[in-house]
């Protein structure tokens, strides 16, 4: 499989602090790529680089390919971003906001009309098309910045922290309509704070902090890599305690050999936020 | 040049879809404060007093004319782009699509220009019936398409450069407030104190009332004016361009 998104060695300072530190990172065509990190690990700058919304310091970014400083408009065209905040002009009804992302992509009249409504019924918004975009709901208006950014049928697509603020319907919608998308042939790049979202979508993970990717892998190659099985041993009445094991026997073994009756243990899978705090020493979104 | 004057067009669709919605309203409240000014200036204090030549309402309403097409021009341009920039983040999709940042530039200084024309063509045709002394001659129609230009473009340099809802009142209490006194509206450059003047005239709604309130009752033109209004409408684009390409950093 090919690599359409290249980064290597992209370093990106704003003044004394560096928010982007010789990362390198690949994505292949057709995947589904997770960008899991703490805030301020650099993930929405990396973002912003790769959609030619923010110069890097230095190093290189192609995507599709092309350089996004070289050959901003060609990366342009190729991409679509659906960034952490929704970026639609609430101004407008719900069909002019996608008519706007046709014009700007130069997209013919005719063609702009067809895919527009074809883009609402796959996104669920026919009926909501001439409502003002100020009276939808949370999970609505994703959906729609999703539609608008998929009109000029990019290659790949950006999904920064899609599913923040949605509740659990919305959410499963938006998670079936990223797992359509990818099987239809989009590379999917996403990021997000809801481990068990990478999980249930990306084929690989990887996982950023100060600046640097400090793991790569499929969620199951990263749950293998630190153990299976967790043990949560309760310890001193408040701190919890995490032991990690290639299989439930190898855990129980353990818990013989330590003694472990008087106290309250849980013995349970493996997940990826295991992972994550393990390498990241700290809770998703926690300081 | 045919994918250039689309794209700007696409940038102005998008604020005249909006204006369509909202258009007496706009242009009403964008005639409130010029009308205030008429009365108070025009009638309660210039009642029967004549002014270089003219009556005074015949001298005032050229440079009400001029302060409209800088305020409303100005507003116009500026804050619903500070709005899409700061507020809905919508111009971050503008900028993440293939058109270019010229196109962006001119297409959002274009609503300015529109509404500005709109306000002061409403407001010239109350002028028009008030006094018998002003020509609506195609000299004055140039000047206020110059003068809701380069406010225009003052709109959108300031929208791009401000960080927060109230850098924009701010700059607008600094800058458009006092120049809406003191450019030569109100009263005739003739009347301040030599170094006074020198500082008026380095402003671009000096030049804008000079010229519309020349046009208006055929008196001798002052062309370095409308030249010197036009450069600042330059500068005020190139500076947008500027900003627009060193925000992306």
């Amino acid at each position: 499989m090919e690599d359409i998104i290249q980064i290597k060695k992209l370093t990106k300072k704003y003044g004394d602090v560096t928010a982007v530190d010789d990362l390198d990172l690949t994505v292949r065509s057709g995947e589904i790529y997770g960008l899991l990190g703490p805030n301020g690990a650099g993930k929405t700058t990396t973002i912003r680089i790769m959609t030619t919304l923010t110069k890097p310091t230095s190093g290189t970014v192609r995507v599709g390919g092309f350089d996004v400083l070289e050959e901003a408009n060609k990366v342009k065209e190729l991409i679509g971003v659906v960034q952490q905040h929704t970026s639609l002009d609430r101004d407008l009804t719900v069909r002019e906001n996608m008519e706007l992302h046709g014009r700007l992509h130069r997209i013919p009249a005719a063609e702009r009309r067809t895919r527009i409504d074809e883009l609402l019924g796959y996104t669920g918004l026919s009926d909501q098309s001439e409502k003002m975009v100020e009276t939808l709901s949370g999970g609505m208006k994703k959906r729609l910045t999703i539609a608008c950014c998929l009109i000029h049928r990019p290659s790949v697509l950006f999904l920064d922290e899609p599913t923040v603020g949605l509740d659990a319907q919305s959410r499963r919608k938006m998670w079936d309509l990223v797992r359509s998308l990818n099987k239809e042939g989009t590379t999917i790049l996403l990021t997000t704070h809801y481990i068990e979202e990478a999980e249930a979508l990306c084929q690989r993970v990887g996982i950023i902090d100060h600046g640097r990717i400090i793991a790569l892998g499929s969620p199951m190659e990263l749950r293998k890599r630190l153990g299976m099985t967790t043990v949560e041993m309760l310890c001193e009445s408040t701190k919890t305690r995490y032991q990690y094991f290639a299989d439930r026997a190898e855990a129980v073994n353990y818990l013989r050999d330590v003694g472990a009756a008087e106290k309250t243990v849980i013995i349970r899978d493996s997940n990826l936020e295991d992972v994550f705090v393990e390498l990241t020493g700290q809770k998703v979104g926690g300081a | 040049m045919m994918n250039f004057l689309k794209d700007t067009f696409t940038v102005l669709w998008v604020d005249l879809r909006f204006l369509r919605r909202h258009v007496v309203s706009t242009v009403a409240t964008s005639l409130v404060n010029p009308i205030l000014y008429l009365l108070a200036f025009g009638y309660g204090l210039g009642q029967g007093i004549s002014f270089e030549g003219v009556d005074y309402i015949a001298f005032v309403i050229p440079g009400i004319i001029a302060l409209t097409s800088m305020s409303v021009s100005f507003g116009g341009a500026a804050m619903k782009l500070n709005v899409d920039r700061l507020y809905y983040k919508s111009f971050d999709e503008m900028l993440m699509s293939p058109i270019s940042l010229t196109s962006i530039v001119v297409g959002k200084a274009l609503i300015g220009m529109v509404r500005g024309l709109l306000s002061c063509l409403a407001l010239l045709a109350v002028g028009l019936l008030l006094s018998s002394q002003l020509v609506a001659s195609p000299l004055f129609f140039l000047v206020l398409l110059a003068s809701c230009m380069t406010f225009s473009f003052m709109g959108v340099l300031a929208a791009l450069m401000i960080r927060s809802h109230a850098d924009m009142a701010t700059f607008s209490n600094l800058v458009i407030l006092p120049m809406s006194f003191l450019c030569g509206t109100f009263f005739s450059l003739s009347q301040v104190p030599d170094a006074l003047r020198v500082v008026l005239n380095v402003l671009p709604l000096t030049h804008a009332s000079q010229c519309l309130r020349a046009a208006a009752l055929d008196q001798s033109f002052p062309w370095l004016s409308l030249v010197v209004l036009v450069g600042f409408g330059v500068a005020f684009f190139i500076g947008s361009l500027r900003v627009l390409k060193r925000s992306s950093t």
